[in-house]
């Protein structure tokens, strides 16, 4: 309240000083304090329940199998894999012979192991747009699945997502490097 | 010569007696002045120090603080030509905003001074301006303010008053920046691959005060400011595929728009911020769909076997352009925004993408494929369709998003070695970087 008066004052005398002034004649806006600035509030540990509540998914623990496999974590298995990347072309998404090549013996491993579900990690280099580059691992993605389909591997064993080029495997801005980048990868995610 | 707080109590004494002596519920002249330079030419401004009033270290810090970041704030729209300072070090600092030497600042050509004091009262700044046209030797603007705000805030808050009353024009100082960051520098969990989270960031306008709004730690990207600048609607990989989320920043709550099926990302709001249009391959591939911003009411908006991407709205929110492959490599469509009617080519490119809309004027900004592995920024005017170059080749130049009064471009690029935020003119001028830390891509610019 003091300093409200103490403000007002002030300005009345700027207002004053104008006045005896000639040459001087401040136009004053009306005194209006900015609007505080929002501090955003701390990220929500626990989303909020309407319209949807999120949870962080709980992981869980693969059933371990009498099997050399099955011994070793999923984390090992994929260190190893056994299941081979498919490579494209710039701009495409056609599996070539060499990728048909990889698929066939993929799909053997796969009936090898009928309990795998892997999903289908669809990537591009980054010549591409980070935009477009979703849709085009994706498709990259779901050609993988549909050759495996046509070598009768069950859908539901076949999960797919697409990464852009937000993850290429090699840095390297050569041609050496975007051929390893466009590729459809392959991670067992249960056993 | 300074004022002591003895000087202020004795002016507060004085401006109480002048109030008891008389009416106070005078109203100033409202004079529509407006700044000009000699013969057209840009009006030359300066901006001297900010008097500080109160004789400690916060308020004098304050008080540069605010000088130079609204010397910065009014120079970013180039509307105004700066005298540097070193040209009016010599003009003593004025006793108090009103009492300027204006026969010194004559002597050096300018046309407007922007004058100002803070004070510290209480836990709180009082701060004042006003802008002198030098000719005239009046005040055409000033006001106070008071408050505990970063004393960055009120340079923003001034320089925008500035341009909106001496141009007419909507300035950007208060507006925000968000995008995608891996500087965390955290791995992802659940793969044998070495990949680093990416969380969702916002700064001002020119960078400053950046801050984290995620916790996916997962990859997070592809922000979009809401219309009301309350909400970044962003892509997530939490559940694995990626979804569209909220995140109301300021209320710490978080929407989960999208739970499949299907992979749906590249949200962009309506610009009556009631809808979300996005890229889904729920029906197999991506296609552009609409949903209301609660994520209910899914429309799908394209049907054909090409991919299509990136949708944007235009300034009414009655079009709709996207990216598709339709007819080869990327291209940049035009629909209207209930898919209904025909489409049509805008671009006529080798390979482009990230279409953004202008705001305020008929234009959409785009990413394009130059020779090698680089992109560089161009802007096409829809009406005419004359494409316009922003960038030239130095490194890829991504993602491209406009201020919202139209007149400069966010961008991402790796000119520098890793991808950072850059702004420039919409004539690619002032290239400015926001970002240093880390790597930073997919920008959007708040209103």
């Amino acid at each position: 309240m003091l300093r409200n008066t103490a403000r007002f004052a002030l300005v009345v005398m700027m207002f004053a000083a104008a006045a005896c002034g000639s040459k001087k004649a401040p136009v004053l806006e009306p005194t209006t304090a900015p609007p505080p600035e929002a501090a955003p509030a701390p990220p929500p540990a626990t989303p909020r329940s309407n319209p949807t509540t999120i949870t962080d998914a709980t992981p869980t623990v693969p059933a371990v199998r009498d099997d050399a496999l099955a011994t070793s974590s999923l984390d090992d298995l994929n260190r190893n894999s056994p299941l081979r990347p498919v490579f494209f072309a710039s701009d495409s998404s056609d599996i070539d012979p060499q990728g048909k090549a990889a698929l066939d013996e993929n799909a053997l491993v796969l009936k090898q192991h009928p309990t795998w579900g892997i999903t289908i990690e669809g990537h591009c280099d980054e010549r591409g747009t980070p935009e477009y580059n979703l849709a085009l691992g994706d498709r990259r993605a779901a050609a993988a699945v549909a050759y495996l389909r046509s070598l009768g591997i069950a859908a539901d064993r076949l999960k797919t997502v697409s990464y852009g080029k937000e993850f290429p495997f090699d840095a390297g801005h050569d041609e050496a490097a975007w051929s390893k980048n466009r590729r459809a990868h392959f991670v067992i995610t249960s056993k | 010569m300074k004022y002591t707080s003895l000087s202020v109590a004795i002016a507060i004494a004085l401006g109480l007696a002048a109030a008891a002596a008389q009416s106070p519920q005078q109203q100033p002249d409202q004079i529509a002045t407006t700044i000009n330079g000699d013969s057209g030419a840009p009006p030359r401004f300066a901006v001297p120090a900010f008097l500080a009033l109160s004789n400690d270290a916060e308020t004098i810090a304050a008080a540069k603080t605010i000088t130079d970041v609204l010397w910065n704030d009014l120079n970013y729209e180039h509307e105004f030509t700066f005298i540097g300072r070193d040209v009016y070090a010599t003009i003593p600092p004025a006793k108090s905003i009103d009492d300027l030497p204006f026969d010194r600042w004559r002597e050096i050509n300018a046309d407007g001074v922007v004058a100002g004091s803070v004070q510290k009262s209480g836990n709180q700044f009082l701060i004042r301006y006003r802008l002198f046209d030098i000719r005239s030797r009046r005040a055409v603007l000033g006001a106070e303010y008071s408050g505990s705000a970063n004393p960055r805030r009120y340079a923003h808050t001034i320089s925008d008053e500035i341009f909106k009353k001496q141009r007419g024009l909507d300035g950007v100082a208060r507006t925000k920046l968000s995008f995608s960051s891996d500087r965390d520098g955290e791995r992802l969990t659940g793969t044998v691959e070495k990949r680093t989270v990416r969380e969702i960031y916002i700064s001002d306008y020119d960078g400053e005060n950046q801050q984290r709004v995620t916790v996916g730690r997962t990859l997070n990207a592809f922000p979009s400011w809401s219309p009301d600048g309350r909400s970044i609607a962003y892509v997530s990989w939490r559940r694995g595929q990626p979804n569209i989320f909220v995140s109301h920043i300021y209320d710490g709550t978080l929407d989960e728009i999208t739970k499949g099926p299907g992979e749906n990302y590249l949200p962009a709001w309506s610009p009556d911020g009631t809808r979300i249009a996005f890229s889904s391959t729920r029906d197999g591939h991506a296609q552009i769909y609409v949903a209301n911003k609660d994520g209910s009411n899914v429309r799908r908006l394209t049907n054909g076997p090409s991919l299509d991407t990136t949708p944007t709205w235009s300034p009414k929110g009655n079009e709709i352009a996207f990216t598709s492959d339709r007819s080869g490599l990327p291209q940049i469509y035009l629909m209207s925004a209930d898919g209904l009617g025909g489409v049509q080519r805008l671009t006529a490119e080798s390979y482009v993408d990230r279409p953004t809309w202008s705001t305020t004027t008929n234009e959409i900004a785009f990413e394009s494929r130059s020779g090698g592995s680089g992109f560089d920024i161009k802007v096409i005017d829809v009406n005419s369709r004359t494409v316009k170059q922003l960038t030239f080749g130095e490194g890829k130049n991504e993602s491209p998003v406009f201020s919202p009064n139209g007149r400069h471009v966010a961008f991402a690029s790796d000119r520098s070695g890793k991808f950072q935020i850059y702004t420039m003119t919409r004539d690619g001028r002032d290239v400015r970087q926001l970002t240093r830390n880390g790597e930073n891509r997919l920008p959007s610019w708040s209103n």
